[in-house]
């Protein structure tokens, strides 16, 4: 039963929210008592997209001890892919006006397009990617690195070695991506103006709506007998060798699906922040998505959206407040929750029911 | 004895770990529905003789075969687990958050893949046969308290459970009784023999009362290889076993 009640709480919560902040939205006039600002919107789908990142994070960390500090760079990969689609739908409203090249390119003295940007103006290739080039990479890697049994600390190095080589790759002008500036000036999404009310309102929806669906595979996955095993597997890899089991592809399935979902996290982020840069690559995100999960309490998946709600809406307030001392915070906060609530915020409530 | 007799054939096995030779030319042979004993001082070898067998260690040079023609030094642990050798390990380790039940689950044989876990629904005859290996380690009444709750006994037997479980042909068997009360040690030596029944049997121990308990033949491991075998009332009389072993 009890399982059950966070199931529904935490699916009526991450749609309902978000859902009515929409309505309020497009409903009501501006001025009016219950109107949500627009901004609002943009900020509520931009903490959805870090919450399924997040969730993404705990189905490794928290049920596979798979602890990724490169998480963001899925993340990153399929926000570049749906940035690359949007950039595709400028067209000639560019500066230059070029129906073909994305502005960064005519500045390089580009003459044609490259190949690999070849088919991102169609929005199914661009979804398809957001996909495949997070799932494709977490495949090699994780093939790589668990076939060896590279495990713990080492592997948690090279998945922040992974996304530090794709940071310094993405700034290069050469790379094709736009370099340090990324992609930016998005103008529409299937035809629909990125900056509308209406078009914030429908992809902040749209956000919850993934959200719920990642969140609703994790618990599949978890609940299953792979999740039982999985979790064996986290707590001693070698003994599932000796009962017959292959540790290394129930790590490489659930990290593929964890790589997956927060492409698709990524590819959400995108429009709702308008822009994509190499930052995202930057290590330090990785770790911030580790804290939110942290704080939230690892291995309880809905404690990751929570979390990474709860910390990115501790950031925002902080950032405008004290910008300057936003990271002692957060690594107070880090500090506090490993001390004192080591299963985070849903321990908290865990211990009261069980107080009660 | 003749060749398809044999379960377990080691021939002149060793290891070595940094120049420390643990495995020192080896030699075992086991029958189908045998059971043994190996006795033997620290460092003797007989867990990294274990560790040969299940394919967690190479060995530098010999022979290791299973039945008559499987080479187990070419195949890595899962693999020689599906062949049907099954280990428990000197400490219990069970899946501790995991049920009693659960636990049982995971250990019965059956596709070990992804593919299938992620979509296997417990059937009735998975119920009975985990119901049926309840009742012989004696946990029926602990089915679902997590792992890491049960006593250490109750941990060893839920560890042989899950061994049951696995349906192996040979079950490796290290230090059963390590920190049992007499009464569960007995009670062990019971459960062991009963599995003997249908199954080969390795039991490596240290606890000499248990050995005897047993009844079976006895193979003395020291500095590596093999010093003396035969019933324990033989061993216990060689002077060999007793100057590096017994006598002191």
């Amino acid at each position: 039963m009890k399982t059950d009640r966070t199931l529904w709480l935490t699916l009526s919560l991450t749609f309902g929210i978000p859902l009515v902040l929409a309505v309020l939205n497009q409903v009501t006039e501006a001025g009016a008592a219950l109107h949500v600002p627009t901004y609002v919107l943009a900020l509520a789908g931009k903490y959805l997209c870090f919450a399924m990142l997040a969730l993404a994070v705990d189905l490794v960390w928290g049920f596979a001890g798979i602890l990724s500090l490169g998480h963001a760079a899925f993340f990153a990969l399929g926000g570049y892919a749906m940035g690359m689609y949007l950039m595709r739908q400028i067209g000639t409203r560019g500066v230059y006006g070029n129906a073909m090249l994305p502005d960064f390119m005519v500045f390089l003295g580009w003459k044609a397009l490259p190949w690999y940007w070849y088919g991102f103006e169609w929005f199914p290739f661009a979804i398809l990617m957001a996909v495949l080039v997070p799932g494709l990479l977490a495949m090699g890697f994780g093939w790589l690195a668990f076939r060896s049994r590279v495990t713990g600390v080492y592997l948690s190095i090279i998945t922040q070695a992974l996304t530090y080589a794709l940071l310094l790759a993405f700034f290069r002008n050469d790379m094709g991506f736009g370099g340090n500036n990324g992609l930016t000036d998005f103008k529409d999404i299937l035809g629909f103006p990125v900056q509308a009310d209406a078009t914030r309102a429908v992809l902040l929806v749209t956000s919850a709506l993934f959200l719920c669906l990642q969140f609703l595979v994790a618990r599949f996955v978890v609940g299953s007998r792979f999740g039982k095993m999985l979790i064996a597997v986290r707590d001693t890899e070698s003994r599932t060798r000796f009962l017959g089991y292959r540790p290394e592809s129930y790590k490489l399935v659930v990290w593929v699906l964890s790589a997956v979902t927060a492409g698709i996290g990524g590819a959400l982020y995108v429009p709702q922040v308008g822009i994509i840069n190499p930052s995202e690559f930057a290590p330090a995100n990785s770790i911030e998505a580790v804290i939110w999960v942290a704080v939230g309490g690892r291995g309880t998946l809905s404690g990751a959206i929570l979390g990474a709600i709860l910390v990115n809406f501790g950031k925002t307030w902080f950032t405008g407040a004290l910008p300057e001392f936003w990271l002692y915070a957060l690594g107070a906060l880090f500090i506090f929750v490993t001390l004192f609530l080591p299963k985070g915020v849903m321990g908290l409530f865990a211990m009261r029911r069980t107080r009660t | 004895m003749s060749e398809a007799d044999t379960l377990l054939y080691l021939d002149g096995v060793t290891v070595t770990f940094d120049g420390f030779r643990a495995l020192n030319a080896l030699s075992l042979v086991l029958e189908k529905g045998e059971m043994r004993a190996v006795i033997g001082p620290n460092g003797a070898g007989k867990t990294t003789m274990m560790d040969v067998i299940t394919g967690k260690t190479r060995p530098d040079t010999g022979t290791v075969l299973f039945g008559t023609d499987t080479d187990l030094t070419k195949v890595d642990e899962p693999a020689i687990a599906a062949l049907g050798i099954g280990r428990k390990f000197q400490k219990p380790t069970v899946f501790e958050p995991h049920t009693v039940w659960d636990n049982l689950l995971l250990a019965l044989a059956g596709d070990r893949r992804p593919r299938f876990s992620l979509w296997a629904k417990e059937t009735a005859a998975e119920r009975e046969k985990i119901e049926s290996v309840l009742e012989i380690v004696r946990l029926k009444d602990h089915r679902d308290r997590r792992g890491g709750d049960l006593s250490h006994g109750q941990k060893q037997w839920l560890e042989i459970g899950m061994l049951l479980a696995q349906e192996p042909q040979l079950l490796l068997v290290d230090e059963p009784v390590a920190g049992m009360t007499d009464a569960e040690t007995e009670q062990t030596a019971e459960l062991l023999r009963a599995i003997n029944r249908t199954r080969s049997v390795v039991v490596v121990e240290h606890d000499m009362a248990f050995v005897r308990a047993l009844d079976v033949k006895v193979t003395v491991l020291h500095e590596g290889s093999v010093l003396s075998d035969g019933s324990i009332d033989h061993v216990s009389a060689d002077p060999r076993v007793i100057e590096v072993y017994l006598g002191r």
